[in-house]
Parts: C-alpha cells; structure tokens; sequence
C-alpha cells in the first residue's frame, strides 16, 4: 500500500515528546490547567449538565432543518443589506473572496482566526494571486510567520514556549532574541499589526454563530482583532461553515455560556460581537460554506460531528492529545474533534488518526453539545479496517488471533506448548513481537508457573 | 450502545443461582492471582460459582481496532460458553466493557442479549447487585491510590467521570473504605487515561509510555505504596513503567485487597 500520503501521527508525536524536555510537559501542563479552570466554571453553574442537553438538541433541531434555516438566514441577511454568496467547496468559496477582493482593487487584506479559511487553505490560494494576507490574531499570526498551520483550534501557538516566540519575532521581525518577555512580544506584533489594519483594503472574519431569524453572524475573539478588521477596512467578508446556524437570537443565551468555559475555562470571551448588515458605508459580504458538510449530514454514524462549535475542550482534555501536540495530526482539525472530521475530507490519507486515541471517552463527556466523539473514534476504526486500512501487522495478526481465539482447543493447546508462558503472550496480545515495542519504556510482566485454568483444574475440579 | 443503566443495576440475586466465571485471557496467563482472588471472594459470599474451561478471549484487541470481522469468533465463543449463567462476573472493566457495549456486530439472539445483560465487572456487581457492606475478613494497613480505569468509569460508570458536573461518586473507592486499615490517597489527575489502551499501548508506543509514566509520578508523589484497579492491564502497563525507571511502588487488583489476597 502506498503511504506516501498517509500522515503517521504516533511517529509524529514521538518526535514531539523525544524533541527535548520542554514542550511537550508544558505543552501538557498548560492545556490541563486549562481544563482544570474549565471543571471549575462548568461547576459555578448548577444546570451545566442541562445547557449541555438543550445546546445539543438545538443544534440536533437546526442541522435536520437545515435547508430551511439557511434559506431564512439568506432573506434576513439580504434584508439588512449584506451580500450572500453560497460556496460547495474550498474552491468556489477561494473564487468567490478572491472576485470579490479583486472587485474592489484589494492587494492587501487582514483576517482574524478562521478555521474554515484553514480548511480551504484560503490564505496560499489568494497569495498566489497576488493579495497579500495579514492574520491579525496573535497566535495565528506566529504560525504564519513560522510558515506553519495552527495547532489547536483555540489555541494556535499553544506548542510553542515563549523562547520559541521570541526567536520567531527575532528573526521575522528583529525585535531582541534574548527577551521573551510576554508582555513585550504581544506588544511588539500589536505594533506591527496597526499599520496593516489601516493598509487593508478589506477585513476578513469566521462566524460563530449564524442567527436564521436575524441574518445576525457572531464572531467571539478575546484580542478584539476580528473587530478592528471588521471595523476599519471599507470591505468585511466573513466566511461561514453552514452547520454554524442556530434559529433564534436567544438560542445565544445558551451557547455563549457553554463556548468560553469550555474553551478556556472563562465564563465569555473578552468579545462577543454580532454583525448584522454591514456598517454605515461599508460593505458586508458572507460566505457560506458546504465544503463536505452536506455529505456529513448524510452519515448516520458521523453526523452528530456537525453540532461541533469549535470550543477545543475535547483537544484539552485529551489525554493523548496533550502529549502529541496538535501538528502531529498532520489536518486542518487535530485532537478528538479533529480525528472524526479530518477523515470525511480524506478517509486513506487520516485513516491513522481514529487509532491515536486511547478510547478513554473523556472527549464526550466533555463536549459542551455532547457528540460522542469516543464512540465516533470507535465507529471510524470499523471503517478503516472494512476499507483494508488497517496497519499491516494488525491485519495479519488479528487474522490469526481471531481464527485462534476462537477456538479453545488450538488456544489451550498453543498454551500448553509455549513456555515459558511470556514468550508467545505477547505475541497475541501486543500483536508486534518483530519490533516489540512494549518493552522500550518498559519491564515485561512476570513469569507465571501456573496459569488461573491450570490453578482451577487442580483446586476446583 | 448499552450502557451501565440499561444492564440494570436493580437486579436481585439468590444462592441458587449460576455464577459464570469470566477470567480474561491476559489474567489467566500473567496474573493469576487475581483470578484466584475473584473466584475466591464470590465463594466467601455464598454465590455458585464455576468456570467454563473454553474461555480464551472476549474478542476485544480486534474490536477495539475495528477488526469486527476477527472478532466474531471469539465474541461467538464468549457466548457459547455463558449463555446459561445467571451472571457473568469478569474483574477485569474494559473487558466487560467490550461484552456489554461492543458485542453489537453480532447478530443480536436473545441469547447474546441475555449475556450483554447481564455481565457485570466485579466492583460494579459486589457494590449495586451484592450491595456488599463489609469484607471483615481483609486487611491493608497500606495507603493506597485507586486507578479506575476510563473503560470502567466513562464505560460502565463505575465512578463519576470528572467532565461531568454533579455529585461525586466512586464505587471502587466505596468497596476498599470497607477494609480495615486502608488509607485511600487522593492524587492530581485521578481519571486522566495512564495510556494502556489496549494495542495503543504498542502502535502509539511513546505517547502511551509518557501518559504512564506520569500516572506513575502522579501517584508516587501522593505518597501511594500500592495502586489498585478494577483493570489489571492498565496496571500492567503502569506496573512495567514503574519497574523499568525504579519507581517503588507495588500494582495489585481490587480482588486480591478485598479478598485478603492472594498477592
């Protein structure tokens, strides 16, 4: 099978850890005290397990009367005065910004975090046609300096450590190596950032939330970034995946409690903005995007995916994740929510990534609109392992443990023949005996002389 | 999915009737002991216990892979060697996990409904179905840190998973109070995954040994001298991280302590 396309996030993740010392135990640490401030706000607020259930079920309501809210969300937003544009995929929603840009004579625009921009790598499509994109979010502004995709959907930078910045900063901006102050380095990229607020012909947003009685979109930042870049260019043109519709204004009220509480473990995000119709002389354009989404709703184990509000709780909280850091995923989405989505876009190139996981189910409980992101981890394996995707040395393996597991007669018998008795557990149940990477990090059980049915057979029959 | 509450905790239970001894393969051929424990504590508490002679595996390695097709055998195996047991008892979560909530690619005989009913992970029966008030033949005078396992917490809700807001519970923590002399100590991340995670523990080798390690410092730094589990292969996992870097710290299954051994 050719794996020139199949990204290896445990091999990645063993450079991750094996780098040095540093970033991974912070890269851990940060993300679990994140989590542990997270526990602490969902437990200030007595119905959190039942804002969980009613988010769920709005979201549940929308996404099976998709059409209709979509529709409603275009007449509203017409109304106030926006332009919306409809996108299938990556390609047309690139043409469609990039018409729009060149329409208005933009060379140089500005954008806050999106991950639908990610997703339909906007930003190297409109740079190769001569636009010169600016993200204005601090930590989505480092990976693009350093020529790298976000690692966390929240949290762009969060493998870095401030060293690491600083040296960036060195070397992309020339500010002082040695200082990594991070009072000092947030002021140095404000100061880089204002001129190119006022240089944008145009302002780039995502969405949150999509309101379908209003036409209203949310954009929830803590730097204020979206805002200015929404605010001082002539031009606003937001992109927005289509399950981001909710039907009401005050269907709000229920997910801005759940979003910053489970993203950062704050109980809002420093700003909250709704955008409805463009500003007085501006002029408001919104994006919205299929790209898969449609074919998603259509898979009845993987639908529930689409609830996601791309909070990162589930990336936090994973235990796997905290360790492999989010570039090993080698996708636009990584961790828990990432291993379930990045698939839908590319079943042979992610079919490792249901298998970097160890099941634990902390993703689902910790879901602020409960997808079971454990049980989909599980569903996805069955997948990969019909469509043939399953590591080579697995298949064999199983192959003949299944055969042999099967059939108490041949397994008494192999282990009657085999002593001492850890010389062929291994093989059936760790499955890699050439390589034996169990004992790497760590010690072999000990010997028994007596397995427990040999132990029965002379104590209890 | 079934999940704890549908295999409902509200059954009732009498002498007469068949207890079918559910001894993974893993526990079979590497800790014994544990099955010894287990098959020994039910007898203590007047249940009718035996073991069927064909177990091997409950089909879980290539479950857990999404290999359904491999673990059919083995899952059709299971069931012919329980189907006429009153209750299944394995001490082991995740392997009755898998029973429970995975045998469902199978065909669905009642039968193989009967069996997902009504296997039961040892804690989980001696705390709701025995209801279980006292071992007063157990001693420990050790302090101890309790690994549940994330198969027996988020899987069979042995404890409250702590994403969960509500009121705290640990069934595990609640059977190991009753024995005299056990001091439980608390730990940072009690229900953070040590990374065993069946075949994980081999492709996703490093990841898997750093969680395990950490779990390791977590409960040596508490003051622990033994862990102790519902799930001997997470121990086995951390028992092998331990005694590769020298960690001094002693691994053994919730059986063993409530039984009074065998260690």
């Amino acid at each position: 099978m050719d794996n020139a396309n199949q990204v290896d996030p445990a091999k990645s993740a063993e450079l991750f850890i094996l780098h040095d010392q540093v970033h991974e135990p912070m890269h851990d640490r940060f993300l679990w005290a994140t989590m542990q401030r997270r526990d602490a706000e969902a437990a200030a607020i007595p119905e959190w397990e039942e804002l969980r259930e009613i988010a769920s079920k709005i979201k549940e309501h929308t996404l099976t009367h998709l059409d209709h809210y979509l529709e409603a969300f275009e007449a509203n937003a017409t109304k106030r005065g926006a332009h919306v544009h409809w996108a299938l995929d990556a390609a047309e929603h690139n043409e469609i910004v990039f018409s729009i840009l060149k329409d208005h004579g933009v060379e140089e625009m500005i954008k806050s975090k999106s991950m639908l921009q990610e997703e339909c790598q906007m930003t190297p499509f409109l740079q190769s046609r001569g636009i010169k994109v600016i993200e204005s979010d601090l930590g989505e502004r480092i990976q693009q300096l350093d020529g790298q995709p976000p690692s966390h959907i929240v949290f762009p930078a969060i493998h870095k450590t401030r060293k690491d910045v600083a040296e960036l900063f060195a070397r992309s901006v020339g500010t002082d190596p040695n200082n990594d102050d991070p009072h000092f380095l947030t002021e140095v990229m404000r100061n880089n950032a204002r001129p190119r607020f006022l240089a944008a012909g145009a302002g780039m947003t995502g969405g949150n939330f999509a309101v379908a009685e209003t036409g209203t979109f949310m954009v929830c930042t803590n730097e204020g970034n979206a805002d200015i870049g929404a605010s001082v260019p002539p031009l606003h043109i937001a992109s927005i995946g289509i399950e981001k519709l909710v039907p009401r204004v005050e269907d709000l009220g229920v997910f801005l409690r759940l979003l910053s509480r489970s993203a950062e473990g704050t109980p809002l995000t420093q700003y909250s903005s709704h955008f409805t119709g463009p500003r007085k002389g501006g002029e408001l354009h919104i994006v919205l995007v299929d790209n898969g989404r449609s074919r998603r709703l259509g898979m009845p184990d993987f639908w529930h995916s689409l609830k996601c509000i791309r909070c990162g709780a589930c990336m936090n909280t994973c235990p796997v994740y905290r360790r492999s850091g989010g570039l090993a995923y080698g996708a636009t989405y990584s961790g828990p929510i990432g291993v379930i989505l990045d698939p839908t876009f590319d079943e042979f190139k992610y079919s490792e990534l249901p298998f970097h996981s160890t099941l634990c189910g902390s993703c689902t409980d910790v879901c602020p609109v409960k997808i079971d992101i454990s049980d989909q981890i599980f569903k996805w394996r069955r997948v990969m392992a019909k469509k043939g995707y399953l590591p080579l040395a697995k298949r064999l393996s199983f192959a003949v443990s299944g055969h042999v597991l099967g059939h108490p007669e041949e397994y008494h018998a192999m282990e009657k023949v085999a002593e001492p008795a850890i010389d062929y557990a291994p093989h059936f149940l760790l499955y890699n005996r050439s390589l034996n990477p169990w004992g790497r990090d760590r010690e072999l059980p000990q010997i028994v002389k007596q397995t427990f049915r040999e132990w029965y057979l002379a104590n209890r029959s | 999915m079934t999940t704890q509450s549908e295999a409902t905790n509200h059954k009732t239970i009498s002498k007469d009737m068949r207890i079918g001894l559910f001894i993974p393969c893993y526990i079979d051929m590497m800790f014994p002991e544990v099955g010894i424990a287990t098959l020994q504590l039910l007898e203590r508490l007047g249940l009718n216990v035996s073991y069927p002679l064909n177990q091997t595996c409950c089909g879980q390695p290539m479950s857990n892979s999404g290999d359904e097709v491999n673990s059919a055998p083995a899952e059709h195996l299971f069931v012919e060697n329980f189907k006429e047991y009153d209750f299944i008892i394995g001490p082991a979560g995740s392997c009755v996990k898998q029973v429970r909530c995975h045998f469902d690619t199978i065909d669905q005989t009642d039968e193989v409904k009967h069996i997902r009913q009504h296997t039961y992970e040892l804690v989980e029966f001696l705390h709701d179905i025995l209801q279980v008030d006292s071992f007063p033949w157990a001693e420990f005078q050790h302090s101890v840190a309790i690994h549940n396992s994330c198969s027996s917490i988020r899987g069979l809700g042995i404890a409250k998973p702590s994403e969960i807001m509500g009121v705290p519970f640990d069934k595990t923590a609640n059977l190991l109070s009753k024995v005299k002399g056990l001091v439980l100590v608390p730990v940072d991340r009690p229900d953070d995954c040590c990374g065993f995670g069946g075949t994980f523990c081999v492709t996703d080798e490093a990841v898997s040994a750093r969680m395990g390690l950490e779990k390791a410092h977590d409960h040596l730094r508490h003051g622990a001298e033994y862990v102790v589990s519902p799930d001997m292969s997470c121990l086995m996992h951390q028992q092998g991280i331990a005694r590769r870097v020298g960690l001094n710290l002693k691994y053994i299954h919730v059986a063993q302590v409530l039984n009074d051994g065998p260690f």
